[in-house]
């Protein structure tokens, strides 16, 4: 019985390894990848040592300061490089800030939707019949629903706040797993290592665990790479309508919703907290792209 | 076919009464609505009478029973701001959603679809590089941060168009543009891919081979067969667009029904909000529905059983 696991399982570690170097090794030849990936560390880097990067406090105010355009444009001073915002806030200090606000949800909506995403497919897979029906037709209902309005709709009754926008995003952003685990899963289970391993006697958790789930795993990190870029769009639009975070906290979409009365006479405030976000998201979606073509070169879109 | 059209119209059904059912428990999620509903500073008398009117004392499972017969007739009772149908005040801000994404959809068509043609039959060109950076941007920037943008610099620098509200054309441009930046840019990557998948086939090669040339093949050929995906991704985004102008509508001041889900939503207006989930959800199920049915129509091989 051991030796049917082993024989079962041996050439298929062995397969995954090379795999992965493989993988690794065409992950470092694509330029856009790497782009992307420099990118999401530098935003990762400014997540973890805002306080040490950022040069001044991202809520000091200074009211005779207010508006100042970017250092390299006439009126600009060379203490807010780019800018400062209608109260005097330094723009560049809330932006290094602000991705605390964009990597803590990317991060948290991921883990939940991920979390529940992959068990669901997982198991809607692994089983087929009842539950398999059961969780399709509560996909079919998620599907339906326009997403930003239910975020809305949600964080509008449990009332604002970092984690209702969390729970808002997370629980909506786990339908995308379940539809690509699922189908994995369900061509997975036919393989002669799993049905090794079920001849073997290893218990339907165990098979799920130790068998289903490694091989699985690129595809759902693929997956959660684009959704940590929808979540971070999704939470600034949450605080460009002022459902997010509270204005206290620096974040991109927040100072947008600011921003946006100054158009005319101060497009600064505006234009960079944008951008942040569309390089952010854009670094993210490069390093996904990547992943994919690297963890599964057939599955170029 | 019959049978198939029966069960998935039913698929439909059910995913709606789901939908309705959600939207339900979210109203509920804080135990009592009335709190949610009424304004903070009402009286305790005032908490009471509207509970009563609006039937929150009853058991919940009386209210559901309730809200599920009144749904299923579309009646979602009575706006708490305007005193008027939720349902009517949703559909009377159909028509500008409609003419907002139906002029988005052709943006997306229009633009999404040749851009993505040109780049798939020229790649590595400049033509290739322009169109893959302008869907790169528009897959990574907020929609509300494109539709600042081109206020920014259509309405307030150049002045060539209003910034907000309705009118004739030049109202309908910027919001156009911002609100289909998203999908023009999904479709330009769907199209370039499929194509490409295409032109590697071995009948294009002997197509050519038989001395056909470059854009009669790769049009008569290659698109001809590429575009059954397309088409299905493009219908796609038409319900994305009608059921997702949340964000275009609210920073251009756009009357449709986006908008008023945002006011309702601050307004603490929820029968209307429930009015526009379910509506926004409706149209997107039935769109979705009507895509695969035109799949079967589009492609003879594909036969419902």
């Amino acid at each position: 019985m051991t030796a049917a696991v082993a024989a079962a399982g041996v050439p298929d570690d062995v397969v995954s390894v090379t795999s992965r170097t493989a993988s690794l090794r065409r992950l470092r030849r694509d330029p856009a990848a790497l782009i992307g990936a420099a990118i999401v560390v530098v935003v990762a880097v400014c997540a973890l040592f805002a306080p040490l990067i950022a040069r001044v406090d991202p809520n000091a105010q200074n009211l005779t300061a207010t508006l100042l355009p970017p250092a390299w444009i006439a009126g600009g001073v060379h203490e807010h490089p780019l800018g400062t915002d209608n109260l005097g806030r330094d723009l560049l200090a809330r932006i290094i800030w602000g991705s605390r606000v964009s990597a803590i949800v990317g991060l948290s909506v991921v883990a939940i939707g991920g979390t529940i995403g992959v068990t669901a497919g997982l198991v809607a897979g692994y089983r087929r019949g009842r539950v398999d029906a059961v969780i399709a037709r509560i996909t079919d209902v998620q599907l339906a629903f326009p997403l930003v309005l239910l975020a809305v709709a949600i964080v509008a009754v449990v009332g604002p706040g970092l984690w209702t926008v969390i729970a808002a995003i997370g629980l909506t952003s786990w339908v995308q797993y379940v539809r690509v685990v699922r189908a994995e899963t369900m061509s997975l289970r036919e393989r002669e290592f799993i049905v090794a391993a079920e001849a073997a006697g290893a218990a339907p958790g165990r098979v799920v665990a130790r068998h289903l789930l490694p091989n699985v795993a690129s595809a759902a990190i693929v997956l959660g790479t684009f959704e940590i870029a929808r979540a971070i769009v999704l939470e600034s639009s949450l605080s460009f309508l002022g459902l997010g975070v509270p204005p206290t906290t620096p974040s991109w979409g927040g100072m947008l919703a600011d921003g946006r009365q100054y158009l005319d006479t101060a497009w600064w405030t505006a234009l960079f907290p944008g951008l942040a976000i569309m390089i952010a998201v854009m670094g993210v979606n490069l390093l996904g792209d990547g992943l994919r073509d690297a963890l599964d070169p057939e599955m170029r879109a | 076919m019959v049978a198939y059209l029966a069960r998935r119209a039913l698929g439909a059904l059910w995913a709606l009464i789901g939908v309705a059912t959600v939207v339900f428990i979210i109203l509920h999620l804080t135990g009592d609505p009335t709190s949610v509903m009424m304004p903070p500073e009402s009286t305790r008398a005032e908490l009471d009478a509207f509970r009563h009117a609006q039937g929150f004392d009853r058991p919940l499972i009386v209210q559901f029973g309730w809200f599920a017969v009144s749904a299923a007739h579309g009646d979602l009772g009575l706006s708490l701001r305007h005193q008027e149908p939720a349902m009517s005040l949703a559909l009377e801000r159909l028509p500008a959603t409609i003419e907002l994404a139906g002029t988005a959809f052709l943006i997306v068509a229009l633009i999404g679809v040749p851009a993505g043609v040109l780049s798939a039959l020229r790649p590595r060109t400049w033509i290739d590089y322009v169109a893959r950076i302008v869907a790169l941007i528009g897959q990574s920037a907020p929609t509300y941060w494109i539709g600042l943008m081109l206020i920014l610099l259509f309405a307030v620098r150049l002045g060539w168009v209003p910034a907000s509200g309705i009118g004739d054309w030049r109202n309908l441009v910027l919001p156009a543009a911002t609100l289909g930046f998203f999908s023009t840019a999904k479709i330009m990557r769907l199209t370039r891919a499929s194509m490409l998948e295409i032109l590697e086939a071995d009948y294009l090669r002997t197509a050519r081979a038989k001395g056909l040339t470059g854009t009669r093949v790769a049009l008569g050929h290659g698109l001809r067969n590429a575009w059954l995906p397309i088409v299905t991704q493009l219908g796609v985004e038409l319900g994305t667009l009608l059921s997702g102008a949340i964000i275009t509508e609210t920073v251009f001041a756009w009357p449709g029904v986006g908008r008023l889900a945002v006011q309702a939503v601050f307004e603490r207006d929820f029968p209307v909000v429930e009015a526009v989930v379910l509506l926004a959800a409706t149209i997107f199920v039935v769109l979705n529905l009507a895509v695969d049915l035109l799949y079967a129509v589009l492609d003879p091989r594909i036969r419902y059983a």
